[in-house]
């Protein structure tokens, strides 16, 4: 909320710099984000009064004028038809600056010297009217400057009022905390006015149908209206406060809101059909256009405020176009009411028709203060339009809205929470200062009864708050808890992420982190086959865009598209990883199952900038990535199974990764058909596991320490022709079944296709190494092993031995 | 015969004096030093020597045997080198050029100060919990004091799944559900994802909070205000200027945020703070007793603080990062740089 501090200073004294007043205002809860300094756009102007208008001699447009500003006497020449001897104007004497830059200078104007200018409000951009010279209020002083006295140079606060300070959405409440921080008294407004014989309650009624929605209704009306621009006064605080000047009715009700909290409306008396108020809920389907000039309709339960036939307003909203204030407006309904907050806020939000009213109404406004405003503006609408206000107004208040009463206190529970030893005659003193009411019932127990525009307030925790902020945060002390040992289970699957982040990153992979969210045309992309569970996709409802709205069910789209985005900015090369989840619809009303995920993506050539060699990488680059974290995680058993069944995997060259008969994941090459979707001109390798499930799994994984063998190993080599297709792992669980005790390790050393082979076949050379625990192998002796391994693998898989 | 040897040791050494090669050496020690080399054959004559010289002969024999062999090994060695330096001087390398390894990569900078945080708060003896993303709305607004219709609502806009269903606005319903399960004292740590529907270049509809809790008898605000205060001084420097000032949350009560002397320009004013010196870098607060009453712990007997932080927001001060968008978009030359 902006707050003008000429204006707050209407309602209390202010001596503390605006620095200073802003530090404390934040220090108080009230953030001041922004402080701003206003200037006028001119210098150098005065008030001056003018003493004699006579016609310039040669030219019948002009007038010749004396003019003091207090001291001294100037000729000005004056081209305005509206002055008189008498008025108070502003002069803009010679070298005073004038709004566009130009600097008054002594000239001649057909033969007649003027030193100085009589401004518009136009000329210095103060107002629009540039129809003559402005007039001033007659009690200004002489030769003060005009800045000064229509008090435009001002400092404009940006306070950020937290929703519970509904209080504060106004000046003085602002005024009300800056009285309670620097112990400066209150000056409120005086309200006096003179009321007509004719009594309202002769004019109009008001009835109130939906009172929970309505709990109180009041009003007066005010006669004989003129409607004009509002004083330079008026338009000044409006315009500090951000507000744009209507004219002298609608701006008293924007007026009074900012000044008292209290949104009004003024209604032009004659639209109001048998003259007269019903407040009550919208019918099905019901239409009406507000003031914005929209037609709506209205959703059910909404709050209308009607004349006897139709609805004129939305209640706490938005006035509507049919009632509308207008230039020969003669009377006014001026509407001053309580609206329950949260039967305003959801007809605000279905209406989506935020307006400064409907903002103060659904924070909740003070019930007491609806009158006090609604007099205040009767009172200004009168001395500003030189109306009239009929005698007595109406209060239908039908429901009393709860306030708080009687809140105890203790000074011990406020030691217990604050943890500072605030003295009781401080906690007195601070409940003093923001008007609250305060029993003693001793012992240093209190019975605290807040000001009805404390709507916030209704516990005792809300009031150790108030004390707290006020006594100050900084004079809290700064303690260390005492330690007691938390009984928390550590979650072993944030620690296997840690592990797999560092194994990560040491080989090249860097970590990305997409959103959780991306188009519902992702499983469409990547081809996934109707059925597939990543299909079943939770949407959100109001999404910043299509483009967001669907949770991932996958983390690969996100990377191939980081991948796409780094390939548009010249990256090919890359190794990227995610940790992170993945959405799983499940039925309506029930949470989504959500799944930890790890993800790679390996695209372009094994180092990018190798001087060396230019490598590309290959399926066998992330294979090795994935071993490296089963080998770090002790687990010794995982297995790489061919499969096709990713639909955005190149068939040939993925697989599923297995543990313990359970799916872990999956990996393999980008389908030459996704690659082109995502427009990479390199092929790229993708996999993901399942995180939930590896940690689950590798619990059970453990380490046993193994004897070292004192005797050397004997090493012998065999290379086997197999079939092309036929998987180095069916040749290596050939030899394991054998379970030679003796056979410590087994290795591929060679794969091999092409000259010297039969077509269709490949060699397989495989390393064995033998080794006994207690003694030194001979040759003879692993050579007669070796060859039964041989000749045992032979047999069963019909390989056949590469001479 | 002695005038023999002396003329042999002689032409020896006059022979290897003139040799250049390994070969050249080596063959003069065959013709000198070998069995059917000179000396030995001056030895196999030893019988043509008198009596009373052979005891002479036969040592001098030995001497020049000895001498020789080792000259003809000191030149070995010798020539073996300088046949070695002559190898390493052609096989120089350009020691310049870039080593071959895979470079290691890079976590993101969102985890890394995720990472620094929750070891912060692990040494004051916290421990990390977790919670969905996709949330009940009663876990993310109800049982945190903020009610359906209530204006502090407006404090986060929240993307919808379904009516009751939410992406979840703060990591701070996680606090509910372990409430829920676990008796005090608690000291929690919940990091993760949150989402807002916001986007401009200080928002994303997705960034990442850290929430703690402390929940024990005789926790108070001035606990709060220290360990938040060790804290900050731990990520930002020891003599890092900090305030705490009262703010709202809905579900702390006194509700306090904490701001830092700008890390920019140091607490004068620049555009990074907003020209007011201070950056807010934190919201905290006691636990309402009316969150304690739903989850059936006794605000009478227990107290506790809660506070969260947006790790972008720290990432973004800590490395000078303007655009909060840069941390989704995963340009690799921008990950590469943390």
């Amino acid at each position: 909320m902006l707050v003008s501090l000429n204006w707050l200073k209407d309602y209390v004294d202010i001596e503390l710099t605006s620095e200073e007043l802003a530090h404390r205002l934040t220090m108080a809860g009230l953030e001041v984000d922004d402080v701003r300094t206003v200037r006028p756009n001119f210098s150098g102007v005065v008030v001056a009064k003018i003493l004699s208008v006579r016609p310039h001699p040669s030219a019948d447009r002009l007038s010749l004028c004396d003019v003091t500003d207090g001291t001294e006497t100037y000729k000005i020449v004056c081209g305005a038809k509206n002055i008189a001897a008498g008025d108070i104007v502003p002069l803009a004497r010679v070298g005073a600056v004038i709004p566009g830059g130009y600097t008054i200078k002594s000239s001649v104007l057909r033969g007649e010297k003027s030193d100085g200018m009589l401004c518009s409000e136009a000329e210095l951009e103060i107002g629009e009217d540039e129809s003559g010279i402005m007039h001033l209020p007659a009690e200004l002083s002489l030769g003060i400057s005009l800045e000064k006295a229509l008090h435009i140079e001002d400092t404009v606060f940006d306070v950020n009022v937290t929703p519970n300070r509904s209080d504060c959405l106004c000046m003085i409440g602002i005024a009300r905390e800056v009285s309670a921080i620097t112990g400066q008294p209150m000056k409120l407004p005086a309200i006096k006015m003179t009321e007509t014989s004719e009594d309202i309650n002769t004019l109009t009624s008001v009835q109130i149908i939906d009172d929970d929605a309505c709990p109180r209704y009041t009003a007066r009306i005010i006669k004989n209206v003129e409607i004009r621009p509002s004083p330079v006064w008026m338009k000044s605080r409006l315009e500090a406060a951000g507000l744009r000047s209507i004219n002298n009715i609608v701006d008293v009700t924007n007026f009074v809101m900012l000044e008292m909290g209290q949104p009004l409306h003024a209604f032009d008396f004659r639209f109001l059909e048998e003259g007269r108020i019903v407040v009550r809920k919208s019918r099905d389907n019901e239409t009406f256009t507000s003031l914005d000039e929209k037609q709506r309709v209205l959703p059910p339960d909404t709050l209308l405020i009607c004349d006897g036939v139709k609805p004129v307003a939305i209640g706490g909203i938005m006035g509507g176009l049919n009632s509308e204030v207008k230039e020969d407006t003669g009377t006014i309904l001026l509407e001053s009411a309580y609206f329950h907050p949260t039967s305003i806020r959801r007809s605000a939000r279905k209406l989506g028709m935020p307006t400064d009213a409907a903002f103060r109404f659904e924070r909740g406004i003070d019930p007491e203060g609806v009158v006090k405003a609604l007099n205040r503006a009767a009172q200004l609408m009168a001395d500003l339009s030189d109306g009239s206000v009929c005698k007595n107004y109406i209060d239908v208040y039908p429901r009393q809205v709860p306030a708080a009463q009687n809140i105890p206190l203790r000074l011990e529970r406020i030691h217990q929470i604050i943890g500072a030893d605030i003295k009781a005659e401080d906690v007195l003193k601070i409940l003093k200062a923001i008007s609250m009411g305060v029993q003693d019932q001793g012992r240093g127990s209190y019975l605290v009864t807040p000001p009805t525009c404390r709507v916030d307030i209704t516990r005792e925790i809300d009031l150790i708050e108030e004390v707290i902020r006020l006594y100050g945060y900084d004079l809290v002390p700064m303690t260390l808890p005492n330690v007691s040992v938390s009984e928390q289970e550590p979650i072993a699957r944030l620690d296997l992420e840690e592990r797999i982040r560092q194994l990560m990153i040491s080989g090249g992979f860097t970590e990305v982190v997409n959103y959780s969210f991306g188009t519902p045309v992702a499983a469409d992309t990547l081809s996934l086959r109707d059925g597939d569970e990543r299909r079943n996709v939770v949407k959100i409802k109001n999404p910043l865009g299509e483009e967001l709205s669907a949770m991932r069910t996958t983390m690969i789209f996100g990377l191939l598209d980081t991948a796409r985005r780094n390939a548009n900015n010249g990256s090919f090369d890359l190794r990227i990883f995610e940790i992170g989840r993945i959405f799983i619809a499940g039925q309506a009303g029930e949470l989504p199952r959500e799944k930890n995920i790890l993800a790679g993506l390996l695209t372009g050539k094994v180092t990018e900038d190798f001087w060396d060699a230019a490598n590309p990488i290959d399926f066998y680059h992330m294979k090795g990535c994935l071993e490296n974290i089963f080998r770090d995680l002790k687990i010794n058993h995982s297995r790489y199974v061919p499969s096709a069944e990713e639909t955005f995997l190149h068939p040939g060259k993925a697989c599923k990764i297995m543990l313990d008969e359970k799916q872990l994941g999956w990996a393999g090459e980008v389908h030459p058909d996704i690659k082109e979707k995502f427009d990479l001109k390199n092929c790229a390798y993708v996999f993901e596991i399942n995180l939930d499930l590896l940690s689950a799994l590798a619990l059970n994984s453990r380490i046993f320490f193994q004897e070292l063998s004192k005797f050397p190993a004997v090493t012998r080599d065999a290379a086997f022709v197999i079939p092309e297709q036929t998987e180095a792992d069916a040749m290596l669980d050939a030899i394991r079944q054998q379970k030679e005790d003796l056979l410590e390790t087994i290795s591929i050393f060679d794969v091999y296709k092409g000259k010297g082979l039969p077509e269709g076949t490949k060699s397989l050379g495989l390393r064995f190494s033998y080794r006994a625990a207690d003694r030194t192998l001979t040759d003879a002796e692993a050579g007669a092993i070796h060859e039964k391994i041989v000749q045992k693998t032979v047999a069963s898989t019909g390989a056949k031995i590469r001479s | 015969m002695i005038n023999k040897l002396q003329q042999l040791e002689k032409d020896a050494l006059a022979e290897l004096a003139a040799a250049k090669t390994e070969d050249q050496f080596l063959n003069i020690k065959t013709k000198y030093l070998g069995r059917k080399g000179l000396l030995t054959g001056l030895l196999r004559n030893i019988a043509q020597v008198s009596d009373e010289e052979k005891p002479l002969f036969g040592k001098l024999c030995n001497e020049v045997k000895n001498s020789l062999n080792a000259k003809i090994d000191e030149v070995l060695q010798q020539q073996a080198s300088r046949n070695r330096e002559d190898i390493l001087s052609r096989e120089k390398i350009d020691v310049t050029l870039p080593g071959k390894y895979v470079p290691s990569g890079r976590i993101h900078p969102v985890v890394q100060i995720r990472r620094e945080i929750c070891s912060v708060f692990a040494s004051f003896g916290f421990s990390i919990v977790e919670g969905p993303e996709i949330e009940l709305d009663y876990y993310n607004f109800e049982a945190l004091n903020i009610p359906k219709d209530h204006p502090a609502r407006d404090m986060q806009d929240t993307f919808y799944i379904e009516d009751n269903i939410v992406l979840r606005t703060h990591t701070s319903p996680v606090q509910v559900r372990v409430m829920e399960k676990i008796q005090p004292p608690l000291r929690i740590l919940s990091p993760g994802k949150v989402y807002r529907r916001d986007s401009d270049v200080s928002h994303t509809p997705m960034f990442h909070q850290i929430e703690g809790l402390l929940v024990d008898k005789g926790v108070t605000f001035a606990d709060l205000k220290g360990i938040l205060t060790a804290f900050l001084k731990k990520i930002f420097g020891d003599g890092t200027m900090l305030r705490f000032r009262p703010s709202f949350f809905p579900f702390t009560e006194p509700s306090a945020e904490v701001d830092i002397h700008c890390v920019m320009c140091g607490g004068n004013g620049c555009r990074v703070c907003g020209q007011s010196g201070w950056l807010e870098i934190l919201g905290s607060g006691m636990v309402d007793p009316e969150v304690f009453k739903n989850v059936h712990y006794d605000p009478e007997v227990y107290t506790g603080f809660a506070f969260g932080l947006g790790l972008e927001r720290i990432a973004m001060l800590k490395y000078g990062i303007s655009d909060i968008r840069l941390f989704f978009e995963n340009d690799i030359r921008f990950l590469k740089q943390f």
